[in-house]
């Protein structure tokens, strides 16, 4: 909202508060109640509908503000797309793609063996993958991050061998998987516990070494047992950098995923994007790139929500 | 009677990038149970340093700290410390902070009702009572000073150590946790060491007032006496004699004595 129009509105959104106050002092002075109640009373018809009109448009006015924006930013999307679409041979347009979607997702969950499953089981089984792969990874990477950010000696060792490691590309991990596993599936998800480790290790060891020292300090003068330091103090001042942690790690993992099922087949979205291709399926693909968009965007903001609700003000 | 805490030639020195920092150098002094005790002395001259070594949060690289007859070797739950900036727990509501300490004290040897009712006690004695279940992110800073207090006093300390614990604080929410911090002394006969920038606080509060000296290698330069019977009004004591003679006092040391060369 810009503030031309905040101030504008100001004025008349004032006199909420103006006849709202009064009546607490009422509730202070029971002998004078009778009469002040009578004389706050008596504008407030008026002075209430005119607040609530002001708020309504208030309200719809910031709804108006807030959407029209992306609206627009789609439709300049959606248009390009239609221009390029009409240049190019073999990339459809907005709307075959949006009739190929309506199709697609009326069934979602169908299963003819498995190398035809419907969208929803591909996806399913994605967002299983990643699941794993994070789960493990989160097993040892939170206790390691622990570990390197309490004790000095633990980073010192450890740290030059994740700084190595970490640029690495998960993908080059995949062989690896397929040599040890001997199946495509764990190798799967065995990339995606690698690139998730990082960011949980090295995010909640920074977390661990931020505790602040206030806090220590009290710990330190209750003489608190080493359980109570965990659970009362490190672990909750760690939890929002962990957090963080989990939304990188998931953040990369919905990224890796989809590569790490084009190489290894089987079903998952990846594998369903390579499979259209080999069918020659565009509009599918381009369905897969939105969906694949979307299932990240909600993920993301699952997990900063989960963050938020975490999140001390600490003033 | 015997001292509470004797500080006997304690020396303090940092080691910084640009080599040692003697902060503190031969202080000595006694604290006796019961007494308050308050340091005043310009910003930087070592009265966190010293109240940290009688914490025992650090340790004196010369002389020993002797609490109870015993040295002092590291921090404990009898010598109680109300944090300059409260230090409470964001995680934890106002009662849980308090509930913490007091469990670690007397978890062993009292029924969950006892320690529950012992913080509710300490909640109510610093007025508090209808915020307990707030988060301390919801309190104001004045309230949740007094849940710092709440918690240093629910430990039943031999000692509390205070490191400026109202100097964040605005003059008229000051003014009233000094005066309940009156109350509590009165009720509880604490014995407390207290750092303040604030003269007329040192003078309000203390038995003694110890003037250090500038730093580096900051010394005890002056104790004063407070002759004045407790408890004690703010009101009428602003034209006390003894009152004015330490308020004087205290001024002297710090802007004649004392007087900081422009930092
Ligand atoms: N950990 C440390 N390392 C190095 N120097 C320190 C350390 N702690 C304190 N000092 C130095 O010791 C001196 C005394 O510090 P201290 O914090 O005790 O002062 P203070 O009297 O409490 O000041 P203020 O009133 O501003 O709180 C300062 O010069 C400070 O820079
Ligand atoms: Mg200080």
């Amino acid at each position: 909202m810009s503030t031309a129009s905040l101030a504008s509105e100001l004025g008349s959104v004032r006199d909420l508060p103006i006849c709202a106050q009064p009546a607490q002092t009422v509730t202070s002075h029971p002998s004078t109640s009778a009469e002040t109640m009578q004389t706050i009373h008596t504008p407030s018809p008026t002075a209430v509908p005119n607040a609530r009109r002001t708020a309504l448009r208030d309200g719809t006015q910031r709804v108006l503000r807030a959407v029209i924006p992306p609206i627009l930013g789609f439709a300049l999307l959606i248009l390009i797309w239609e221009l390029v679409s009409m240049k190019t041979k073999g990339i459809p347009g907005p709307l075959v793609v949006w009739h190929a979607a309506v199709a697609l997702f009326s069934d979602p969950f169908y299963s003819n063996g498995p190398n035809d499953q419907g969208i929803g089981w591909n996806i399913l089984s994605s967002l299983k993958r990643v699941a794993i792969g994070f789960g493990f990874a989160a097993a040892v990477g939170i206790p390691m991050g622990f570990l390197i950010g309490r004790f000095q000696f633990l980073n010192k060792a450890l740290d030059p061998l994740i700084s190595l490691l970490r640029p690495v590309s998960p993908l080059a991990w995949l062989p690896i998987g397929l040599l040890v596993f001997k199946k495509a599936d764990p190798a799967a998800t065995w990339t995606i516990f690698i690139c998730s480790i990082w960011p949980m290790i090295l995010n909640t060891a920074q977390g661990v070494q931020r505790v602040p020292q206030d806090y220590m300090n009290v710990a330190r003068v209750l003489n608190l047992s080493e359980w109570k330091i965990i659970t009362k103090i490190l672990f909750p001042s760690v939890l929002p950098y962990m957090l963080t942690g989990i939304r990188l790690s998931i953040g990369t993992a919905w990224l890796v995923i989809v590569a790490a099922e084009m190489l290894t087949g089987g079903v998952g979205i990846g594998f369903w994007v390579w499979d259209e291709w080999n069918n020659l399926k565009v509009e599918h693909i381009i369905i897969a790139i939105f969906v694949i968009g979307i299932v990240g965007l909600l993920l993301e903001q699952l997990l900063i929500q989960l963050a938020k609700r975490f999140s001390y003000e600490n003033a | 009677m015997k001292p509470l805490v004797q500080i006997e030639h304690v020396g303090m020195q940092f080691d910084t990038k640009k080599g040692p920092f003697v902060a503190l150098s031969d202080v000595n002094l006694q604290i006796r149970e019961g007494e308050v005790v308050s340091l005043i002395g310009h910003s930087g001259c070592g009265k966190s340093t010293l109240l940290n070594l009688i914490a025992g949060l650090t340790l004196p690289t010369d002389g020993a700290l002797i609490c109870n007859g015993r040295e002092i070797a590291g921090p404990g739950p009898e010598r109680a410390v109300v944090f300059q900036n409260h230090s409470l727990l964001p995680w934890l509501t106002c009662f849980d902070n308090v509930y913490l300490g007091v469990e670690r004290v007397f978890g062993g040897k009292e029924s969950k009702a006892k320690l529950r009712e012992r913080t509710q006690a300490a909640i109510e004695m610093v007025h508090m009572a209808h915020a307990a279940s707030k988060h301390p992110g919801e309190v104001s800073g004045g309230m949740k000073q007094r849940i710092g207090i709440a918690r240093a006093f629910a430990m039943e300390p031999k000692i509390l150590l205070m490191d400026e614990p109202f100097g964040a604080l605005d003059a008229l929410t000051r003014a009233a946790l000094q005066d309940e911090l009156i109350g509590v002394m009165q009720k509880t006969g604490a014995t407390v060491v207290m750092v303040t920038h604030d003269v007329d606080e040192a003078v309000l509060l203390s038995d003694r007032v110890v003037m250090l000296t500038n730093g580096p290698a900051a010394t005890i330069g002056e104790i004063l006496e407070v002759n004045l019977a407790k408890p004690r009004n703010r009101l009428s004591l602003a034209d006390d004699a003894e009152y004015i003679r330490c308020r004087q006092a205290i001024l002297e040391f710090l802007y004649q004595k004392q007087l900081k060369k422009a930092a």
